[in-house]
């Protein structure tokens, strides 16, 4: 408890390129970098292989070996073989961790919507893509967006981790701190992350019931 | 003997699913509860067995209140049939058909010759014993669930909604199977449905009940077809209930016209009717054996109407015409009765 | 680039060299650290799980704290535990037991909800006690479901061990910081694919033991 009081009680904390607000905001920045370039490739590259069935074994196996990937040694290793000039090496790890939950979570939510539906669906007359926008996307929404919260997480956790190689954010606090053995600020930023973490999780929580439509709502 | 003595059951909610049913079930006879969703029929059954308790009143089993009995106890004795067949699906044929003996203590090889014993009383081939319940049809499984209810020969079997969850073909298959079996077992059965013709066909009393949980009459297959107590009862034994009646009249009591000489006969069987454009189809019954559904069935076979009675042997009685059937068809009990 | 990604004389020489670092040491922590939280998580979900099966109301609360705690970040967790359990493998096991946790209650609810009901219903009417007819009809029926969950929670937890090197358990973990630290390729790449094995190998071995326990499922799956 005292370290943070020691820790949110110093004022240097709050100022200044080390200070909570600059961490804070180059973590999500970072994070957000991260998750939308993941998005843009695993959404749409899930809504064809759910959509088609093409590639479906490709999409499960990659997500049984993403799973298995350890996040420090990827982190380490991608870094080290690129070098450390931009932040760009260290955003390849990140987002490479972040695309399977989406990957997979999309495919199995269109490709797991009842076939009746899909066959009502061309039966009423709407072709390819207005089946899968109009009938397939709304009833997967829930399992698309477990898989993008799944994902955000990924990705709050790895930019921590990512702060040994270098990279800003939240989890220089605990890095450096580990490296001076100065408590405070390991536990410090260890609760921030958390928070951090938090609010993301709440924020999918509300997304889901904002866009979510009631008659498809699962719990979850 | 299972009798009902003043039964209510009353939720929480204040719901009423059974209310102040009274009636007995006789012991080695198939009493049928039937009714819409919603009559308290599978409440009452499954008060029996206490998968659910009475609010009010009392259920005794030859005699015995079932409240003063252990349930589980209680339940050992008692078979229990259901439209899934509620089979295990982690456990072998052979092993679900014996889990009550192995309840019971039985040792293993007694349990399971017991098991393969039943496996084939219930028209299985022994072969099946070692499968899984998912390797089975429908029609299978819900056997295997008889054999599991008989294996350790309770001497009371409660059947809910057992066969209906079987296409027609094997539906009649099953029915045909429990009356075969109850000819050599006379278990005393209490049998749920919601399909009249069902309840008509196996029952030897049936119970139909009325939304609310309310008993509209209690009575033989025959009575209630010919005297339904209500309007409840009259539509839903629905607008056939007379040519469903048949079934239970005897055709010997008909009176029957001598062969008119349209009719052609070989060693005194008929082969046909005779008219300009050849030999006619013909329809027959026997009267010593058939029910007057029979004849009526006979009657609608033949080309002008006209049903063929013929002895044991195929030869000619005499004929029927078909308005000779409709007093039966339409009339009140005095027809019915025949 | 002139350093090679693996140099295999290195692998030779410090496979089992006595030193802390050894290869072989590190797989021997790696492999404590990411089955006890398992065994743990297992243990304690089993009743945990139950519970919320047979209670429905608990479920809610419990599935929101487990939520939380999944989405917490594991090198927050452990720094946090390193201020009460020291340098220790606790200090590891304990967030891992908890990410088990959040993985494994909803696999033993949803174990249990795949009992069909009138699987359940045909026990209690054959006169099954309720702990018999959990024992031998519900508990058996759940195990594939449980057994998934299992592997998830296996898979997850070899990985994440190696975020310990961070605070200096981590099983092969060490590998990364070491190569990190000497800018040096082969001890990264020998710890991605020994973890990467070791979780391969594990969930063959999950695999092998459901077929074991429920051979009625595999043949479900075949048919």
């Amino acid at each position: 408890m005292n370290w943070l009081i020691d820790f949110f009680g110093n004022p240097d904390n709050w100022s200044g390129p080390d200070g909570i607000p600059v961490r804070l905001l180059q973590h999500v920045e970072f994070s957000v970098l991260a998750f939308l370039i993941a998005a843009l490739i695993a959404l749409p590259l899930g809504l064809w292989v759910g959509h088609t069935g093409r590639g479906a074994v490709l999409v499960v196996l990659s997500a049984n070996a993403a799973r298995a990937l350890p996040t420090l040694g990827l982190l380490v290793l991608v870094v080290l073989l690129i070098g450390v000039g931009t932040i760009w090496p260290v955003l390849i790890p990140l987002v490479a961790l972040a695309i399977p939950p989406i990957l997979v979570n999309t495919y199995e939510g269109v490709r797991g919507v009842d076939r009746d539906l899909r066959d009502a669906a061309y039966g009423m007359g709407l072709r390819g893509r207005q089946v899968l926008f109009r009938a397939l996307v709304p009833v997967a929404l829930p399992l698309i967006l477990l898989g993008l919260r799944l994902a955000a997480i990924q990705v709050v956790a790895t930019a921590t981790v990512a702060a040994y190689v270098g990279l800003g954010g939240l989890g220089r606090y605990i890095i450096d701190g580990l490296a001076t053995k100065d408590y405070p600020s390991v536990f410090g930023g260890a609760v921030l992350v958390v928070l951090l973490a938090l609010a993301v999780q709440f924020g999918f929580a509300l997304l889901n019931r904002v866009v979510v439509s009631p008659g498809v709502r699962q719990v979850r | 003997m299972i009798t009902f003595d003043g039964v209510t059951k009353r939720y929480a909610d204040g719901t009423v699913a059974v209310d102040n049913l009274s009636l007995e079930a006789a012991s080695g006879t198939i009493t049928v509860f039937v009714g819409p969703s919603g009559c308290g029929k599978t409440t009452s059954l499954r008060m029996i067995n206490r998968m659910i308790d009475a609010t009010q009143g009392r259920i005794l089993l030859d005699g015995q209140d079932v409240k003063q009995i252990e349930p589980s106890t209680l339940r050992r004795g008692i078979g229990y049939v259901i439209q899934q067949a509620g089979l295990f699906p982690h456990r072998r044929i052979v092993d679900n058909i014996a889990t009550v003996p192995y309840l019971l203590g039985w040792d293993r090889k007694k349990a399971r010759a017991r098991a393969m014993e039943l496996l084939e009383r219930v028209g299985l081939d022994a072969k099946l014993a070692r499968r899984y319940p998912f390797q089975l049809s429908g029609g299978q499984q819900q056997r295997v669930g008889v054999a599991r209810a008989l294996a350790a020969d309770p001497p009371v079997l409660l059947m809910d909604e057992p066969f209906s969850a079987v296409d027609p073909i094997v539906r009649m298959s099953l029915q045909e199977e429990l009356l075969r079996l109850q000819s050599e077992l006379h278990k005393t059965i209490v049998f749920v449905t919601h399909d009249i013709d069902e309840a008509v066909k196996l029952g030897d009393t049936v119970a139909v009940f009325r939304v609310g949980g309310h008993l509209a009459q209690f009575s033989d297959p025959a009575t209630l077809l010919s005297e339904p107590a209500d309007d409840f009862v009259r539509e839903f034994l629905g607008r056939d209930r007379g040519i469903r009646r048949l079934s239970f009249i005897p055709a010997a009591g008909v009176e029957l016209s001598p062969p008119p000489p349209e009719l052609v006969l070989e060693d005194g069987k008929p082969v046909g009717w005779k008219s300009d454009d050849g030999l006619q189809p013909y329809g027959s019954f026997n009267p010593g054996t058939d029910s007057l559904r029979a004849a009526l069935d006979a009657s609608l076979l033949s080309a002008n109407g006209i049903a063929v009675a013929v002895d044991g042997d195929g030869k000619v009685l005499g004929v029927l015409a078909r308005e000779a059937l409709d007093g039966a068809i339409s009339g009140g009990p005095g027809a019915a009765r025949g | 680039m002139d350093e090679p990604l693996v140099r295999w004389d290195w692998i030779a020489r410090n496979w089992d060299n006595g030193s802390p670092l050894a290869i072989r040491t590190l797989l021997e922590n790696h492999v404590v650290m990411a089955f006890v939280p398992v065994v743990l998580g297992l243990v304690l979900a089993l009743p945990l799980g139950l519970a919320c099966a047979r209670w429905r109301l608990l479920y809610q609360p419990v599935t929101g704290v487990m939520n939380i705690v999944y989405a917490m970040p594991s090198l927050a967790l452990f720094s946090i535990l390193l201020s009460v359990t020291g340098l220790t493998q606790t200090t590891v096991i304990i967030p891992l037991t908890l990410f088990s946790l959040a993985v494994l209650i909803p696999a033993v609810v949803d174990g249990m909800t795949s009992v069909p009901d009138h699987v359940r219903q045909s026990a209690t009417a054959m006169g099954f006690r309720p702990l018999r007819r959990l024992v031998l009809v519900e508990l058996p029926i759940a195990t594939p479901v449980v057994l998934a969950g299992v592997r998830v929670a296996t898979v997850a937890s070899i990985s994440l061990v190696s975020v310990g090197a961070l605070i200096g358990q981590g099983g092969l973990g060490a590998l990364f910081t070491d190569g990190w630290q000497r800018q040096f390729y082969t001890p990264i790449v020998v710890g991605i694919a020994l973890i990467v094995l070791l979780a391969v190998f594990a969930d063959l071995l999950l695999i092998a033991l459901q077929r074991l326990l429920t051979p009625w499922s595999r043949a479900r799956r075949s048919a």
